[in-house]
């Protein structure tokens, strides 16, 4: 791709302020990497221009919380050897990244968005973070995000809130904001966020980028900051599909490091990218395009539908019946589980500790007061109570057992058809402040993206055009367990199309 | 109501938070409206059905084991699967520490 485009760096031009020029064009990762490779310019020229576009830019959107530029320079530098050397470059060879603030970097400061952890350095590196390195990533910072991962606009990061690069007034989704807002604002060609109950693919539709969330077990957690054990997937936000499958190809596998990482052969997903979609069956559940689904949103997945249609895609109608219940079961597990999670904050070996405490108790109490927001602190409530003694089974077991069927429906749905295909959200970006209020409708901007966390199947989230105010909105691909492949298929196939 | 304001104590001692008098009042609030939202799960009758702690232990393992022989239980390393972390690294972001020890505020009073 982009071939012509490169003619100009093809005089040997290493002037970083050329590639800061170019980089209104498409960035890819197959584009960098081969721009690199031939020496057209370098791996330390992208993660300078890079650099400068996040200076330029990002005082405005706020989608980075810490930069690393002596790792990535250093990185870029053992890149621009290799290929100095002739060598082949790895899949990521030169390629300039973002990581979402809830993954560990050793000796980069790791906040999920918290003051609890606002000085945590950690020792060691998360799974996917080391395996984009391996494969020649250029690691430029850490993404902003909510704390903890808890929240669908980034308004509750404890730092600043990210702001949408289409429309500075809105939110970019969350609680990967920072990650989409950064590659949506070519602050970095492809970023790494995390999806608990939708968290990747929400922000990737508003901010008009490719976000995939794998299935539970396909991408190692280990590092990742837990919110709820059983839902957090790490996954890839780009800005085209293709990249999605390079990306997932370098993180996917199993990890000994975590007993929940499937032991299950990983495919060549951009090798499969090509494979035709005619005679592929798209399920459309009407659970989907119910009450609350804006008119412009759905005017957009349903010409998106269309056109898969058109590609000789076959549209079969199916039922996810339990779809109504999936986010008051959502907000008892992956409370009841953070509640949990979040038990370790308590101020003793690496997270917030209040000052002028006079015993244990009040230390506990004061350091996790102060550590904590508003949302984070009403999670771990509701959580906790859920748990609690009487409530048990009420609430957390209740929930489990719906989550049964949850995942039931889509086994069924998945007997007739390929991939299911909705809109990742009911909404556009709206704006700062406008559900800050008001937790219960901020939970039901997650309302199409957390069935597929509960049940475990990946999903991806694809620019589909946008509203007449210029918003971007998301078609939702969800396919089976393990089956990314079909997934992205259909994404590229209608990425290419449309 | 479901929850009060006794609640909402009870729960934040549990929860080891301490909570201004504001704050409780509106997770009061919070909680019962979101504990009311959650309570349409009782439309559903699931007593035959199966709690579902997790994913991995339906997908992602061999199909011919039976119960918890289907995880992936791996050795016993002697080492661990990584090395333990050297004192020093461990203590590194410690809010307090005396270079051996996490130091914290005297735990039993005499």
């Amino acid at each position: 791709m982009i071939s012509g485009q490169w003619s100009v760096l093809r005089r040997k031009v290493t002037d970083w302020s050329l590639v800061t020029l170019l980089m209104d064009l498409l960035l890819t990762i197959d584009g960098v990497r081969s721009a690199v490779k031939e020496r057209t310019t370098t791996a330390f020229a992208f993660a300078e221009a890079h650099y400068a576009r996040i200076q330029k830019e990002d005082g405005a959107i706020g989608a980075f919380l810490t930069l690393c530029k002596e790792r990535a320079l250093e990185q870029a530098d053992r890149i621009d050897r290799m290929a100095a050397e002739g060598k082949e470059l790895p899949p990521l060879g030169g390629v300039p990244v973002a990581i979402k603030d809830v993954m560990s970097t050793r000796g980069v400061r790791t906040t999920a968005g918290s003051k609890s952890l606002g000085h945590y350095i950690p020792p060691y590196d998360c799974t996917a973070v080391a395996r984009m390195e391996a494969a020649g990533a250029l690691i430029l910072g850490k993404t902003n995000c909510d704390e903890f991962a808890m929240g669908s606009s980034n308004e509750n990061s404890a730092f600043r809130p990210v702001r949408n690069p289409h429309d500075l007034s809105r939110v970019p989704g969350g609680s990967s904001g920072g990650s989409a807002a950064a590659v949506a604002a070519d602050m970095a060609v492809a970023a790494l966020g995390s999806d608990t109950g939708g968290s990747i693919r929400q922000p990737a539709s508003f901010c008009g980028v490719v976000g995939l969330m794998p299935t539970y077990g396909r991408v190692s957690r280990y590092g990742l900051i837990a919110f709820a054990s059983s839902l957090d997937h790490i996954g890839p936000l780009t800005k085209t599909v293709k990249d999605a499958a390079i990306v997932l190809r370098t993180i996917a596998g199993r990890d000994p490091m975590d007993s929940t990482s499937a032991d299950l052969a990983v495919p060549d997903y951009a090798a499969e990218l090509e494979k035709p979609v005619r005679g592929l069956k798209l399920g459309v559940a009407k659970e989907y395009f119910g009450e609350g689904l804006d008119d412009e949103v759905r005017q957009a997945v349903e010409s998106a539908i269309d056109k898969l249609k058109g590609l000789g895609c076959e549209v079969v109608p199916v039922s996810l019946p339990h779809t109504p219940y999936a986010i008051p079961t959502y907000y008892l597990i992956a409370t009841a589980e953070a509640s949990s999670n979040l038990a370790r904050y308590d101020g003793v070996r690496y997270s917030y500790r209040a000052a002028g405490v006079k015993s244990l108790s009040e230390m506990y109490r004061r350091s996790r007061d102060e550590g904590f927001g508003a949302e984070v602190k009403r999670r771990i409530m509701l959580g906790t109570y859920a748990l609690s003694a009487g409530y048990y089974d009420a609430y957390y077991v209740k929930a489990q057992r719906v989550r049964t069927l949850l995942t039931r429906d889509f086994e069924e749905a998945f007997n007739k058809v390929d991939a299911i295909v909705t809109p990742t959200s009911p909404t556009a970006a709206f704006r700062l402040g406008e559900k800050s209020n008001d937790p219960l409708a901020m939970y039901l901007a997650d309302i199409y993206t957390v069935t597929a966390d509960l049940a475990g199947i990946p999903g991806i989230s694809v620019p589909c055009g946008e509203t007449r105010e210029k918003l971007p909105i998301g078609l939702q691909i969800l396919g089976k367990h393990f089956d990314e492949a079909t997934i992205l298929r259909v994404a590229h196939a209608y990425e290419q199309a449309a | 109501m479901k929850v009060t304001e006794k609640d909402v104590s009870y729960v934040a001692d549990l929860a080891n938070l301490e909570l201004s008098q504001s704050e409780r009042t509106s997770m009061v609030r919070d909680l019962n409206s979101i504990l009311d939202y959650v309570e349409r799960l009782n439309e559903l009758d699931t007593s035959s059905v199966e709690a579902m702690a997790q994913v991995s232990d339906r997908y992602g393992v061999d199909e011919a084991k039976q119960g918890s022989a289907r995880f992936a239980y791996r050795e016993d390393v002697v080492e661990g699967l990584r090395k333990s972390l050297s004192q020093e690294v461990a203590l590194e972001n410690a809010p307090d520490s005396d270079g051996t020890f996490f130091r914290v505020p005297k735990v039993i009073e005499r």
